[in-house]
């Protein structure tokens, strides 16, 4: 995998200066392939990582598995594009196994959550069946350890 | 009172205790330090690794060893030189498996030294062969290695130390702490020397899977005419992050290895079993944790490399181990100086040069064994620090 890529989905944060000295190349070099990488649409955007239960502001999460029957001209691609078109969906996956596609799905309360599956999912045309999963507690997320300190303390000891 | 001193090995009381320790104590009444000090992997052991020496727990496998280790480790270990380093030895004569590289110093050192005998050790380098060759009888005969030589061993050094009671030349590449490699070049021309001199070699490779810009290591034993007058040192500690499983091993001449089984035997009986099952299937599977741990560590070295020629600490290039060995002597500091300051002004714990031998004085010694994440804040905290004294030399 392409090392600049690896760093930046570790810590999207490092200064162009760091990484060229990580990578061993110069920093013109890094800047301009961070834009190239922007423009090509591969780099989609940086996100931060976030530990919400210790924010106020809370929210509740859902994945829910969707069967659905492809259709004969486009597949699965009309029916992920019509998931993706909610403002509470935040992710959308074609799934293999014994359901088609998993979605996570946002919203304020429990309720707001089973209302968008009840209402607006399961009448979408072709939806056979939907499986609502709420999540309880995020442990890692995107390769971080959300519940414990990332600096746990360092048990080695120095010894000569 | 019983007067213990009339008890004692005068020869073991006459050995300073490692200048290591001493910012470890003041380290360890902070509550708030970030230490750049430690010399082992912050990488904890593979999962795989860990997972075959639970499994032999499971199996009950809980006897000892025999005494010089398991014959599947034996052979592994026989198989691995051979793959990396394109050396030939005998699982059954040529390799004894110990409790740590530092126990197979130890048993070399004993089997090969006796009194008067001098070995020449290159300074600045690991602090333990000069104590453990006052032990074997022998006397230290050190050479100072020189920022200018990038810190390798120049044959003309080692021609201008050799007596006529010189026995052993101790290599300590790559090294700790100056991070020091040795190029095939640089091995041809202190085997010619060594050949002449009809001298033996201790040549200590723990960091032998550490060495940076596509440079592999090269063991002395593979130099023509060195493979018979050379014990090689090695173990699983810095290449697998295996340090608490306390694992090593020599290879070397059969006769040399015989007699250091013997001690062995009798010293330590075996290493520890469950470590050995571990180090098999390190062995067997662990080159893509080996190279993945070496990415990460390169990363990190090259990081703290720029960041202190930004400084304006001049830094060789270390290509081997963890460490980086910045010269310091630009703010007019003693090394000693430099890290009792900076320990005690930005509470950053560095480990003077002069722990490792008198000529790192305008040294320290930086662990990268660290998290990228512990670098840049450590880094940040050392460049204020410079900052200051530049301010305050300039005031």
């Amino acid at each position: 995998m392409d090392k600049l890529l690896q760093l930046l989905c570790k810590n999207a944060s490092f200064t162009t200066a760091e990484l060229a000295a990580m990578l061993g190349e110069p920093e013109d070099y890094i800047s301009a392939q961070i834009k190239e990488y922007e423009n090509r649409g591969i780099i989609k955007g940086y996100q931060a990582v976030v530990n919400w239960e210790d924010v106020d502001d809370s929210f509740v999460e859902a994945l829910i598995e969707l069967k659905v029957t492809p259709k004969k001209e486009t597949g699965f691609d009309e029916m992920a594009q019509m998931c993706m078109a909610f403002d509470e969906v935040e992710s959308v996956y074609l799934m293999a196994g014994v359901y088609d596609f998993a979605l996570i799905v946002r919203g304020e309360t429990m309720q707001d959550i089973a209302m968008f599956v009840a209402k607006k999912l399961s009448t979408i045309d072709g939806v056979v069946s939907t499986g609502t999963h709420f999540i309880m507690r995020r442990y890692k997320d995107r390769g971080m350890k959300l519940t414990e300190s990332e600096d746990q303390a360092d048990e080695r000891s120095l010894i000569l | 009172m019983i007067d213990y001193s009339k008890y004692l090995n005068s020869s073991i009381s006459s050995i300073a205790p490692s200048g290591i320790r001493k910012f470890f104590d003041i380290a360890n009444e902070m509550d708030d330090v970030i230490s750049l000090s430690i010399g082992e992997p912050d990488f904890q052991t593979p999962w795989h690794i860990r997972d075959e020496g639970i499994r032999s727990l499971e199996k009950g496998r809980t006897w000892y060893s025999p005494n010089r280790g398991f014959s599947e480790l034996l052979r592994q270990i026989s198989e691995y030189y051979q793959r990396r380093f394109g050396l030939t030895y005998s699982p059954n004569e040529q390799t004894l498996v110990t409790v740590g590289g530092s126990e197979a110093i130890d048993l070399a050192l004993r089997c090969l030294v006796e009194p008067g005998d001098e070995v020449i050790i290159p300074q600045p380098s690991f602090v333990c062969y000069e104590p453990l060759t006052v032990m074997a009888g022998g006397k230290p005969v050190i050479i100072n290695t020189k920022n200018e030589d990038r810190f390798r061993l120049k044959a003309s050094d080692l021609r201008a130390a050799i007596t006529d009671n010189t026995k052993l030349l101790v290599l300590p590449f790559p090294n700790n702490p100056t991070g020091a490699i040795m190029e095939r070049e640089d091995l041809e021309e202190i085997a010619s020397v060594v050949i002449e001199h009809d001298l033996m070699v201790l040549s200590d490779e723990i960091y032998c899977e550490l060495t940076y810009g596509g440079r592999n290591h090269v063991s002395i034993a593979s130099v023509d005419g060195m493979y018979e007058r050379t014990v090689v040192i090695n173990g699983f500690s810095k290449s697998y992050a295996m340090t608490g499983w306390r694992l090593g091993y020599a290879l070397g001449p059969a006769p040399l290895i015989a007699q250091m089984t013997k001690l062995h035997q009798y010293g330590i009986m075996s290493a520890p079993t469950t470590a050995q099952y571990a180090a098999i299937e390190a062995l067997r599977n662990g080159d893509r944790d080996v190279c993945r741990m070496r990415d990460e560590y390169d990363m990190r070295r090259r990081l703290v490399v720029d960041s202190f020629n930004d400084m304006g600490l001049s830094c060789f290039e270390p290509l081997g181990a963890f460490y980086v060995f910045p010269c310091i002597s630009s703010t007019g500091l003693s090394s000693e100086e430099f890290c009792t300051r900076l320990i005690m002004e930005k509470h950053v714990a560095v480990v003077p040069g002069t722990a490792f031998g008198a000529c790192g004085e305008g040294f320290v010694r930086v662990s990268y064994s660290y998290s990228l994440k512990h670098l840049k804040i450590a880094l940040a905290r050392i460049r204020e620090f410079i900052k200051e004294l530049e301010d305050g030399n300039q005031r």
